[in-house]
């Protein structure tokens, strides 16, 4: 008799512990979206302020000087990841077709994939160091061709992996039927395969161009940036991260305006790759394959 | 296996009721996962032998794309410890624990680059206490964010939560650093760090836990509130790696069988008991990983903690006070190192950091597969 209030009690106490895990849960999502709303919030209504034709078309005033833009770190970032690109894609996709369609399932491609797993893990500013003493070091000054290349090394984890698993999406009858009409195996990977993934292969290697376009660390003591016109790959030169940060540094009141206009349209290119890889793989080009 | 079942084409047999037995080449004799092997028929068309030279350059080439990240690794890891030799022929091991004494002010000196003077404890201490910080304040926040979008949210709001938060992952962390100096740090100076002072100086609490050290103008809030320090670059760094645990957590909540969350349910749990007794359980190593790559990726996050730590190099026990981590004295000294030496110091600890880092990960890594790629959850 006794034990039914209390028993009600329980249960009583086990549904308010229920609502409790519950706006819990909420309260932590609001101050996970929280910060991101107020990044967001900041960008658009300080950036979109500060940006004008000048900060496209010119490049930067000497200290102190109001006005000025960031012409030269949009081109020269364009330089720096081109270079990266030219390395980082070409590599990594082989690396990804190697342990997709020659090496699966032995110890030599697993290595390969957890090696390149820890390489996505170690620090940006590490792989500075070492294109520093890979190409500065010998050359004897900095170049953009450092810095493109410490990015690069960046993308090959990255676009390995995703090659990896967007090959791994394409049915097995795909290969068969390429193959039974007298195909050679690497025409069949190159032609059939590989093109068949290829809106999964082109989107992992927008993801990982977004990665390193926001990448700062790397180029600090690779590209050094530069406040004049350049596109050589010999040479000193600026890019958008870089110059984000020598600006938001500074005491000037002109070039914080600046820094907020570069986040912005750094922030712009990265959203618009990012979506742009939402809206293929939400597609669903590659769903119900295999 | 080494042979293989196939009806042997070239031999003519009408009735297919002799399978012949045709060698295989060794390189298509791979031991294959079971979710997709490769095909009797493709594994015959593979062998018959035509351009084969075309094929074996190719997957060579293909194979050295490969090896390019092992490469990488290897030449990473010989270019730090050439590049530190001086530096470690010089302090040996005692670079990452000894320190000098200021004979003026009898304070500590650690790293005065001008008098040749480089030991790492600062940034090492500054690495751990930040990524501390940060992991306390992202862990509780990223689980949370994991149970709503996995167990509770609404089918409709799923898609565009999960979408902002990967917009988090996606933001260069040059971005956070100014976000972080603008608007952060006075937040934290003028309206958050008051109160945790106003907590820690409370009489009754120094009375009573006073032994700790840890309250009082001494303790972990005291001396000068500057909003930039140790608890200003936690707090940044928390908001950049809640993204990457909260995407592995769910990854693995996820793969947690309905079945498990069902067997609750049916025993009459409620939607909590659910959660902890057959997800929270079940998934509990692969969140330690994903915790392990979060903790990997703030110890190595540079610019962002490089802009608001406050950049100077001594120990102090206060969260307000300035410090200096790993990844930013390197960002910070290396372009104006003057000599040998110094860069010589900064590359060793960058070789520190590199070791560090890979640990951690590979660590981290071997956690998550084991339960994404293992067999389904086991039954407790």
């Amino acid at each position: 008799m006794a034990a039914r209030p209390r028993q009600n009690l329980h249960s009583a106490w086990r549904t308010v512990k229920d609502h409790l895990a519950t706006s819990l849960a909420i309260l932590a999502t609001l101050l996970v979206v929280a910060p991101l709303v107020a990044i967001f919030f900041y960008l658009i209504y300080k950036g979109a302020s500060s940006l004008n034709l000048a900060f496209f078309t010119q490049i930067p005033k000497p200290e102190g000087e109001v006005g000025g833009g960031m012409a030269n770190a949009i081109v020269g970032s364009a330089v720096v990841l081109g270079v990266a690109s030219f390395f980082g894609i070409p590599i990594g996709i082989g690396g990804g077709i190697y342990l997709a369609e020659f090496g699966r399932g032995t110890k030599l491609a697993n290595a390969i994939r957890f090696t390149a797993d820890v390489l996505n893990g170690v620090p940006s500013i590490v792989m500075g160091i070492a294109a520093f003493s890979l190409i500065v070091v010998p050359m004897h000054h900095f170049s953009s061709f450092a810095g493109g290349v410490a990015l690069g090394i960046m993308m090959i984890p990255t676009v390995t992996r995703t090659t990896e698993e967007m090959l791994l999406m394409v049915p097995h009858s795909v290969r068969e039927a390429a193959l039974g009409l007298g195909v050679p195996n690497w025409r069949s990977v190159l032609s059939i395969t590989l093109k068949t993934a290829s809106p999964g292969v082109i989107t992992g290697c927008m993801l990982a161009f977004a990665r390193v376009a926001g990448e700062t660390a790397p180029l600090l003591f690779t590209a050094l940036g530069n406040q004049f016109w350049s596109v050589s790959l010999n040479h000193e030169i600026s890019a958008l991260p870089l110059q984000i940060y020598n600006y938001a540094i500074s005491p000037y009141d002109d070039q914080h305006r600046q820094a907020w206009a570069g986040s912005l349209v750094l922030i712009a290119l990265i959203v618009i790759a990012v979506s742009l890889v939402r809206f293929f793989t939400s597609r669903g080009t590659l769903k119900g394959a295999s | 296996m080494s042979n293989l079942h196939v009806p042997n084409p070239a031999a003519g047999n009408p009735e297919g009721s002799v399978p012949v037995r045709i060698p295989v080449p060794a390189a298509a004799q791979v031991s294959l996962q079971a979710d997709q092997p490769i095909s009797a028929v493709r594994r015959y068309l593979l062998s018959r032998g035509s351009s084969s030279v075309a094929d074996r350059i190719f997957a060579g080439i293909m194979l050295l794309c490969a090896l390019v990240i092992f490469a990488l690794v290897a030449l990473i890891a010989t270019e730090l410890i050439t590049q530190s030799h001086l530096s470690w022929h010089a302090f040996g091991l005692s670079f990452f624990y000894r320190f000098n004494v200021d004979p003026i002010t009898h304070l500590p000196l650690f790293w005065d680059p001008v008098n040749g003077i480089f030991y790492a404890l600062p940034f090492i201490y500054g690495t751990l206490i930040t990524s501390l910080v940060a992991l306390c304040i992202a862990v509780p926040l990223a689980i949370g964010l994991a149970i709503f979008l996995t167990e509770m949210c609404p089918r409709w709001l799923r898609s565009p939560l999960s979408f902002f938060t990967e917009l988090l992952a996606a933001i260069p962390s040059v971005v956070y650093g100014l976000w972080a100096i603008f608007v952060l740090v006075p937040l934290l100076r003028d309206n958050i760090n008051p109160i945790f002072i106003r907590i820690f100086q409370l009489p009754l609490l120094e009375r009573l836990f006073g032994w700790t050290h840890l309250f009082g103008d001494n303790g972990l809030f005291g001396g000068v509130n500057l909003g930039l320090g140790l608890l200003g670059a936690g707090a940044i760094l928390a908001i950049m790696i809640l993204p990457i645990i909260a995407a592995l957590t769910r990854e693995v909540m996820s793969a947690v069988p309905n079945s498990q969350r069902e067997a609750a349910l049916a025993l009459g749990a409620t939607r909590w008991e659910m959660i902890r007794m057959a997800v929270l359980r079940n998934a509990r190593i692969g969140i330690v990983g994903s915790i392990i790559l979060g903790l990997g990726r703030a110890l190595g996050e540079t610019m962002a903690v490089a802009m608001v730590i406050g950049n100077s190099p001594e120990i102090h026990l206060s969260l307000l006070s300035m410090g200096h981590s790993m990844a930013s004295v390197i960002a910070n000294e290396f372009t104006e190192a003057t000599s040998d030496m110094h860069r010589s110091a900064l590359i060793e600890v960058g070789l520190a950091l590199f070791l560090v880092t890979i640990i951690v990960n590979a660590f981290a890594r071997l956690l998550v597969w084991a339960v994404t790629r293992g067999a389904p959850a086991r039954v407790q």
